[in-house]
């Protein structure tokens, strides 16, 4: 049985690829609650990641013609990514023994870097939606690290989440 | 099986941890802490779909409208399939790559080689219904690097792929047959099991090597298969 192909780094020079126009999700038309998703990352000593890939995707709103779901974006010289995107509804959870399963609101992040030798996986969340205590997902997370996954309001419509990818704010990173 | 059905787990070996001591960059970018193993939901299963009516392809890399890049012609070609064989089709492939002297169009490259006007250095294909792919670009040149003493990057492509899900992205590098580099190279040699690094090296293929024009190499790449056997399905139950 044939083995999927290995992970290698996104390396330093990822930018050949970059193409700013994909952090706007809503750039095909896509129209409802728009929303600025932002943050900051570090790595184990505190120094900002100046060269990341990061990517999201989110089930929900669903794709459409005017919505990938998809987006990339590079840290800048601050360590900041910047994403514009709309905001997403409850999703069913994976089945499993507990019945079916509704997810919070939430996106899918990875950071691809130099050094980050396969994708680091994470998800944000929005501070106060409903449903955080019975998401599946956040339901694994030790509650003393559940907030690296939740992103806060700084400003009408912008959502802020620092990652940090090692030391005592660790973020969660998932196996999926 | 669905097409909604969950991704199988990587097989033991196949893929690198994240803190591998020989690559010093992972020692502060790695997580010290334990991952937490979710199960696949419909946003791991699910992933974007790029058609080339929006992310137009690039299949030829060997040239700019005013001119020809320097160096070794190649073609490249392969197929994308799964961990049952089956193709992948019509998934967008991205690529990036230094040029023949080793320099990459980039800022942050400061490697005392020259840039070659020619030579942009990346390109996006798309496979056809059966999974296959196939471009033109140049042999990349080896470059330094700080990682330690004398170190220097075997020839490489860079790679993206998307897959069906967005738990099938992957990232990864094609190496050439032969390159006496290998053995040396930190990013290579991060894999626990040797034959994962080896499916990593594209061969040489005179088939695929075209007379007066360039040479062909092969490079097939697997993605994550949907599981249906009774292990997936425990580790969905977490
Ligand atoms: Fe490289």
């Amino acid at each position: 049985m044939p083995i999927a192909t290995a992970s290698q780094t996104i390396g330093p020079y990822w930018h050949l690829l970059r193409d700013d126009t994909w952090s706007d999700l809503t750039r095909f038309g896509a129209t409802g609650d728009v929303i600025t998703l932002q943050g900051r990352i570090t790595d184990g000593a505190g120094n900002l990641i100046t060269d990341a890939c990061v990517e999201i995707w989110q089930s929900s709103p669903p794709v459409s013609d005017v919505f990938d779901g998809f987006g990339r974006a590079a840290s800048n010289a601050e360590g900041l990514f910047s994403f514009k995107t709309l905001r997403p509804e409850p999703v069913p959870g994976a089945s499993g023994p507990m019945g079916n399963t509704r997810q919070a609101p939430h996106i899918a992040l990875t950071i691809l870097a130099r050094g980050v030798t396969k994708a680091l996986w994470t998800r944000i969340y929005f501070q106060g939606d409903a449903g955080h205590d019975e998401d599946p997902v956040l339901s694994l997370i030790p509650p003393a690290r559940r907030n690296t996954l939740i992103a806060h309001q700084t400003k009408p419509g912008v959502w802020h989440l620092d990652i940090a990818l090692q030391g005592a704010s660790e973020t969660v990173f998932f196996e999926i | 099986m669905s097409d909604t059905a969950p991704f199988r787990p990587p097989v033991p070996g196949s893929q690198p941890e994240y803190d591998v001591k020989i690559y010093g960059s992972t020692a502060l970018r790695a997580p010290s802490q334990p991952l937490i193993r979710i199960a696949q939901s419909i946003t791991e299963r699910t992933g974007p779909h790029f058609s080339p009516a929006r992310y137009p392809s690039n299949i030829d890399i060997s040239k700019v409208a005013s001119g020809e890049a320097q160096g070794q012609r190649i073609i490249v070609e392969g197929h994308v399939r799964d961990e049952d064989g089956r193709p992948v089709p019509h998934t967008m492939i991205e690529l990036w790559q230094a040029n023949s002297c080793g320099r990459y169009h980039h800022e942050g490259d400061q490697h005392d080689a020259p840039l070659d006007q020619h030579f942009q250095g990346s390109g996006r294909v798309f496979t056809d219904e059966n999974g296959k792919y196939r471009y033109t670009s140049i042999k990349p040149g080896a470059y330094p690097w700080r990682n330690h003493h004398n170190a220097w990057r075997p020839n490489h492509i860079h790679y993206s792929l998307f897959g069906p899900g967005f738990a099938t992205r992957l990232i990864t590098q094609m190496y050439f047959e032969g390159d006496p580099l290998l053995k040396y190279d930190p990013i290579y040699n991060s894999l626990p099991d040797p034959a994962a690094a080896a499916r990593l090296i594209a061969g040489f293929d005179i088939n695929l090597t075209e007379p007066e024009w360039a040479l062909g190499y092969r490079f097939d790449v697997t993605l994550r298969g949907r599981g249906a056997t009774p292990f997936e399905d425990a580790h969905e139950e977490h």
